[in-house]
């Protein structure tokens, strides 16, 4: 059913369809940054989002890292709806009932702005957000899922709700930004990324534990409105490719884990992604965390892990991707996405401003949407982290073997007994070399040192 | 609002029930039935956080629950014979505290 074939071009629906000069798909960080800038700059732009409000249909963990935030709305979170900032760190690795961890109690990330990350419930945060645009000016329509582009032989011209030949549900724009989210199906409609596979994607579930206030402080060792970021690894979701988090709420947890979709599929006896959720919240570690809380929704979101190698083109005639939509997720231990989100939707507002004057947004003109993106942290910490991903597909052992040994030796080293220390360590390291290749793992370690993490 | 046992364990079912929606009129997902009746995987049975698939042996099909989904899209990723649409005009999830 394509347009072309029926319409030689967009003056035949010219006179029954809106038009406005930027449309955008999808009302979250990244669209709705784009569209507070060029509302700003006084474009007239309309945001589509398909839910019944922004926000409706948005998950992530819980950690907003808001560098972007704060450039476009300096002191944001004494306004917005904000649950806590993250005060506390924790990294883990679950080993089968056994826990090892780090802990990060930083003074400086008790200070304003601090550290950028902050827990939000994006149902609540995405909606203020939207709202701040509309101050600028942008329209948001909501209650409308974008089904198409409309096309003038390859440009892009608009974008429908409707099927192609229904002028109805059709608007017309001068430039189309399309921040539709992980789930591109637009983006491979548009022809800049093939059908996702199951190796570029994360499938995770949460849910949301109401438990309260004075608990949380209590369990987690914060005060006030500091919050805690847990994030969980190995065992978390045994033998696969993901992670598990705690992180806090003002008066409830989000609990939940993720895992990349392709270690499912190849896995003997698959456990479905709610399954693994109840088998994380059963840990000893974790269940005196959520222990007596009440479970007020289940969630569930796709997360990009396209990486740096396979990302989508950004841009053709008429058209740019931004945020999840075009893969900006960093996919190392930093779990940085609704920043670059935010970063992409500016550049992409930047460029259209910088061409709006000849109006021409072919692809040629769009080019420099990609070189902003080259030339700022989004394309260069995908860069950084380019192998990560690889690295743990094809080395499990840094899954597995590796966090059961690490605790193995320091469960031996701190055991007390009679034991000669002296004896303690060769067996630790008789242990070591039984089980780790070292040439091999100093490889592994320097790749991921150069192209991981 | 569903109550969590002392043990945190919530079946799927009481789940699915904190999840705020406005109705779908049809279905939002389609399959290659042909498809299904070959293959051998069932990656859909699995994959799905809402358990929206669901193989019936006397029928030799995969029953879609399509009213429980979630919208993530990890099935249309999964399987190629999955056809999956956003709900249109506002129907399907809307979450109120994630």
């Amino acid at each position: 059913m394509s347009l072309e074939a029926r319409t030689p071009g967009p003056n035949r629906w010219e006179k029954r369809m809106h038009k406005c000069e930027v449309a955008i798909v999808g009302a979250g960080p990244a669209g709705v940054a784009c569209g507070y800038v060029l509302a700003k700059a006084g474009v007239d732009v309309v945001i589509l989002e398909r839910g019944q409000y922004p926000g409706a249909k948005n998950m992530f963990g819980g950690i907003f890292f808001a560098d972007q935030m704060n450039k476009l709305i300096p002191e944001f979170y004494t306004e917005a709806p904000v649950e806590r900032f993250v005060a506390k760190k924790h990294f883990a690795l679950l080993i089968n009932n056994s826990e090892v961890s780090l802990n990060i109690d930083s003074e400086e990330y008790k200070k304003p702005p601090y550290n950028h990350s902050y827990i939000v419930r994006r149902s609540l945060f995405d909606k203020w957000f939207a709202g701040k645009a509309e101050q600028q000016g942008a329209k948001i329509i909501c209650g409308t899922a974008v089904t198409d582009f409309l096309r003038d032989g390859k440009r892009i011209v608009g974008v429908t709700a409707g099927s192609a030949d229904d002028p109805d549900n059709g608007l017309l724009a001068d430039v189309v930004v399309c921040g539709e989210g992980a789930n591109s199906m637009l983006s491979e409609k548009a022809g800049l990324r093939n059908r996702l596979s199951m190796r570029a994607r994360v499938v995770a579930v949460k849910e949301v534990i109401e438990l309260g206030k004075n608990v949380i402080n209590e369990r987690f060792g914060i005060t006030g409105r500091e919050g805690a970021a847990y994030e969980y690894f190995a065992d978390a979701t045994p033998g696969m490719l993901g992670d598990g988090f705690v992180y806090t709420n003002n008066d409830s947890l989000n609990v939940g884990v993720g895992v990349v979709i392709s270690e499912l599929y190849g896995c003997k006896n698959p456990p479905s992604p709610n399954q693994l959720l109840d088998r994380f919240k059963n840990h000893p570690s974790i269940r005196p965390l959520v222990k007596g809380g009440k479970t007020v929704e289940y969630s569930a979101h796709m997360i990009p892990m396209d990486g740096y190698k396979n990302l989508p083109r950004f841009y053709t005639d008429g058209l740019m991707l931004v945020g999840d939509a075009a893969g900006f997720v960093n996919n190392s231990i930093c779990h940085e996405g609704v920043n670059m989100a935010m970063a992409s939707g500016m550049m992409a507002a930047e460029t259209i401003l910088d061409n709006r004057e000849k109006g021409i947004y072919d692809a040629k003109a769009l080019r420099q949407y990609e070189r902003r993106l080259k030339n700022s942290f989004v394309l260069q910490n995908m860069k950084s982290s380019k192998d990560f991903i690889d690295i743990l597909r094809t080395h499990k052992e840094l899954l597995n073997d590796y966090p059961h040994l690490i605790k193995d030796v320091i469960t031996s080293y701190f055991k007390v007994s009679d034991v000669p220390k002296s004896t303690v360590k060769s067996n630790i390291i008789r242990m070591v070399r039984s089980k780790v290749n070292f040439i091999k793992a100093a490889r592994t370690v320097m790749a991921l040192m150069k192209g991981g993490i | 609002m569903a109550t969590t046992e002392e043990n945190n364990q919530l079946s799927l079912d009481d789940k699915l029930f904190t999840v705020r929606r406005k109705s779908l009129k049809e279905s939002h997902i389609k399959l290659d039935e042909h498809l299904c009746s070959e293959c051998l995987n069932r990656i859909c049975t699995y994959i799905c956080p809402a358990e929206v698939y669901l193989w019936a042996e006397d029928k030799n099909e995969i029953d879609v629950r399509y009213e429980n989904c979630l919208e993530c899209g990890a099935c249309r990723v999964a399987c190629d014979g999955i056809e999956w649409a956003n709900p249109p005009w506002g129907t399907g999830i809307a979450y109120k505290s994630s």
